[in-house]
């Protein structure tokens, strides 16, 4: 288990209040104009030394994207967004920051500006977190009040303004592009890129985005050294993480944990095992909903980073572990989430639009049996044709779960799901793809 | 997507308060001197909270001469997002979460409890017209799972019989104590924790 005093996030469950006076007796904003008087080399460099990488799904290393900002600012100012459209189901670690630790986010938003040079941030908070949001703004007050933001902030001479923007319930805004429309005041749905943010972000300026979890972990990096950072997880995963644990264990909780750790000990030691014995495991989602399911076989020797993930043709995500045991109808709670992804596809890209529905439509109907067989190869089908055909990741994020079901239980589906192809055409209308549902009533 | 169409009933008028007024104004400082547009959702928020938490097509095109912009772009921001409720709501609003996390820890009871005590269908005012409630997707509150959303307020770590005594709360026009309702504190492993202990003990 990491030691206490490696942790970052001191105060996740509130033990010691969230102010200024009680921040920085955990050793925020103690010595920010040192940090800063170090320039912007200095910072990049020790964050690219730390391997950070991006923790809001992603995994981009963050030292490279703050390198990718123009070295100079030109006609156009530049921004720094943060990410806080936290809305992937099983994830709940940025509420927490924001909540409890509001301040190592405020000063890694000053420091993160001072590296990519931008004198306004934007912190884009999920509508549904007001009250945290709330808590963050009276943190900001007091920031502003202690001149630890604002003009010359923190005695380091460079000016920065922070300011809220909430969403309103729309989880594709998570995505970045898609954040930048929002921010804009339009819909949010997302640009292509080519160009990137980076470039051509936020009114067409220089725009980096990062997660909050990201941002939060940076003065800690910067005043303990990369190296430190470094020393902690395995190589290109490295430092520590904030873990949530759902779903059907004893004890759920959020825990920061070091990167790599066997998925085994976060849920028998920190969240008290699975509810009927870890023999009653079925499967884990182990980075939020859009991360291919992991069957139980494989549980018992993962472990929990970016690569090892990958390697198991899942992914770490945002660190938000969904536990299902086998009181749960496997192919019910995978209906549930092609139902989130219906709900939230933007509607711009044609594929994504009407094959989330589809694949919904259809799992409702194998969970209850009602599925012909050949249905559980179109179901593949269908997933092969929304992933990689959208603007944006999120066609993956729809079809990478039904992927994870078929790939690990399509005999649970197919068992259930035995009717037989339809022959008959009751109504002959060529190249009708859901024959079934003219033959039954309600469909 | 979602599928969502303004009330039928629509008042013919819609103006910001003098209190509203200033919070725009505040909002629109925010950002960059003719990009106003981007306070068109903080705006709606206004609008919705000013007018007993649903937005009027009034009040779209009211913001639209506000902000100088055109009134379509208003109205797409506004059915965009499914939290502008654009018909009129319970002065408690309930949001049930039934998300997977939240579903395999039993939400579908607290929608029973929303059923017996408030309406048989989603979106549709009690008979004393203070609250109605609705399914919605995940909340970002999964490790309490499973929990609901009662205007801005999370009720945490809920089972049927907690949901019952928080409605009938409501219905009495009380606003219960948000948070966890088995007594845990925030996130933490209840009962089970193992780090950070020296500042548990403090």
């Amino acid at each position: 288990m990491l030691k206490d005093k490696d942790r970052i996030f001191q105060n996740l469950y509130n033990d010691m209040g969230s102010d200024v006076s009680s921040s920085q007796k955990r050793g925020d904003w103690v010595n920010t104009k040192e940090l800063i008087d170090k320039g912007r080399d200095w910072i990049i460099n020790e964050i690219k030394s730390s391997q950070l990488r991006g923790r809001g799904g992603a995994g981009f290393p963050t030292g490279l994207k703050w390198s990718f900002a123009p070295k100079e600012v030109g006609s156009r100012p530049h921004y720094l967004v943060i990410n806080g459209d936290e809305s992937e189901p099983g994830t709940c670690k940025d509420r927490d920051i924001l909540r409890f630790e509001p301040h190592k986010l405020i000063e890694g938003c000053l420091i993160a500006s001072y590296a990519v040079q931008a004198h306004v941030c934007y912190i884009y908070i999920r509508g549904e977190y007001f009250v945290d949001g709330q808590k963050l703004q009276s943190a900001i007050d007091e920031a502003y009040e202690k001149k630890l933001i604002g003009k010359n902030a923190a005695g380091t001479g460079w000016d920065l303004d922070i300011y809220i923007h909430y969403g309103a319930g729309a989880y594709i805004c998570g995505e970045e592009t898609a954040l930048l429309e929002s921010i804009e005041g339009k819909k949010g749905q997302p640009r292509l890129k080519p160009p990137f943010p980076a470039l051509i972000g936020l009114y067409g300026c220089p725009t980096i985005i990062n997660n909050v979890e990201t941002i939060a972990v940076v003065p800690t990096i910067l005043r303990r050294g990369g190296e430190w950072f470094a020393s902690l997880g395995r190589e290109k995963n490295t430092g520590t993480k904030i873990f949530c644990i759902s779903g059907n264990v004893n004890n759920p909780c959020n825990v920061e944990e070091e990167m790599n750790i066997p998925l085994k000990e976060l849920i028998e030691v920190h969240a008290g095992g699975v509810i009927g014995g870890w023999d009653n495991l079925q499967a884990v989602i182990p980075g939020g909903s859009s991360m291919p399911l992991i069957p139980k076989e494989k549980c018992e020797t993962l472990t929990m980073d970016f690569d090892s993930l990958m390697a198991e043709k899942s992914g770490l995500g945002t660190a938000g572990i969904v536990v299902i045991n086998k009181d749960q109808d496997i192919i019910k709670c995978m209906a549930r989430i092609a139902r989130f992804y219906k709900h939230e596809s933007c509607g711009q890209c044609t594929p994504c639009r009407e094959g989330s529905g589809w694949m919904w439509r259809m799992l409702e109907r194998m969970a209850k049996g009602e599925a012909t067989k050949d249905e559980v190869d179109m179901l593949g089908d269908v997933t092969n044709q929304i992933a990689g055909h959208t603007i944006c990741a999120f066609g993956e994020g729809s079809s990478w779960p039904v992927q994870g079901l078929l790939r690990h239980f399509k005999k649970e589906i197919e068992d259930r799901n035995n009717l037989s192809p339809i022959h008959e055409k009751k109504n002959n209308i060529p190249y009708l793809v859901d024959q079934h549902l003219l033959d039954k009533k309600n469909a | 997507m979602s599928l969502r169409r303004p009330a039928k009933d629509q008042p013919e008028t819609f103006e910001f308060n003098s209190s509203s007024l200033d919070a725009a104004k505040t909002i629109v400082s925010n950002y960059p001197t003719g990009k106003q547009q981007s306070a068109v959702m903080a705006l709606l928020y206004i609008a919705q909270k000013q007018n007993n938490n649903w937005i009027p097509l009034a009040a779209m095109k009211y913001i639209a001469k506000f902000l100088e912009m055109p009134y379509i772009k208003v109205y797409e921001v506004a059915t965009f997002y499914t939290m502008y409720n654009l018909s009129p709501v319970g002065k408690y609003f309930v949001q049930v979460c039934t998300t997977t996390p939240c579903m395999i820890r039993g939400a579908n009871k607290l929608v029973e409890a929303c059923k017996e005590k408030i309406s048989e269908n989603e979106s549709e005012l009690s008979s004393d017209k203070s609250c109605s409630w609705m399914e919605v997707e995940c909340l970002g509150a999964c490790v309490n799972a499973p929990m609901m959303q009662i205007n801005d307020d999370y009720y945490e770590d809920l089972d049927k019989g907690k949901t019952l005594e928080i409605l009938d709360q409501i219905l009495s026009g009380k606003t219960p104590k948000p948070g966890s309702y088995r007594g845990r504190v925030n996130n933490e492993p209840e009962n089970n924790r193992k780090t950070l202990m020296d500042l548990k003990n403090a």
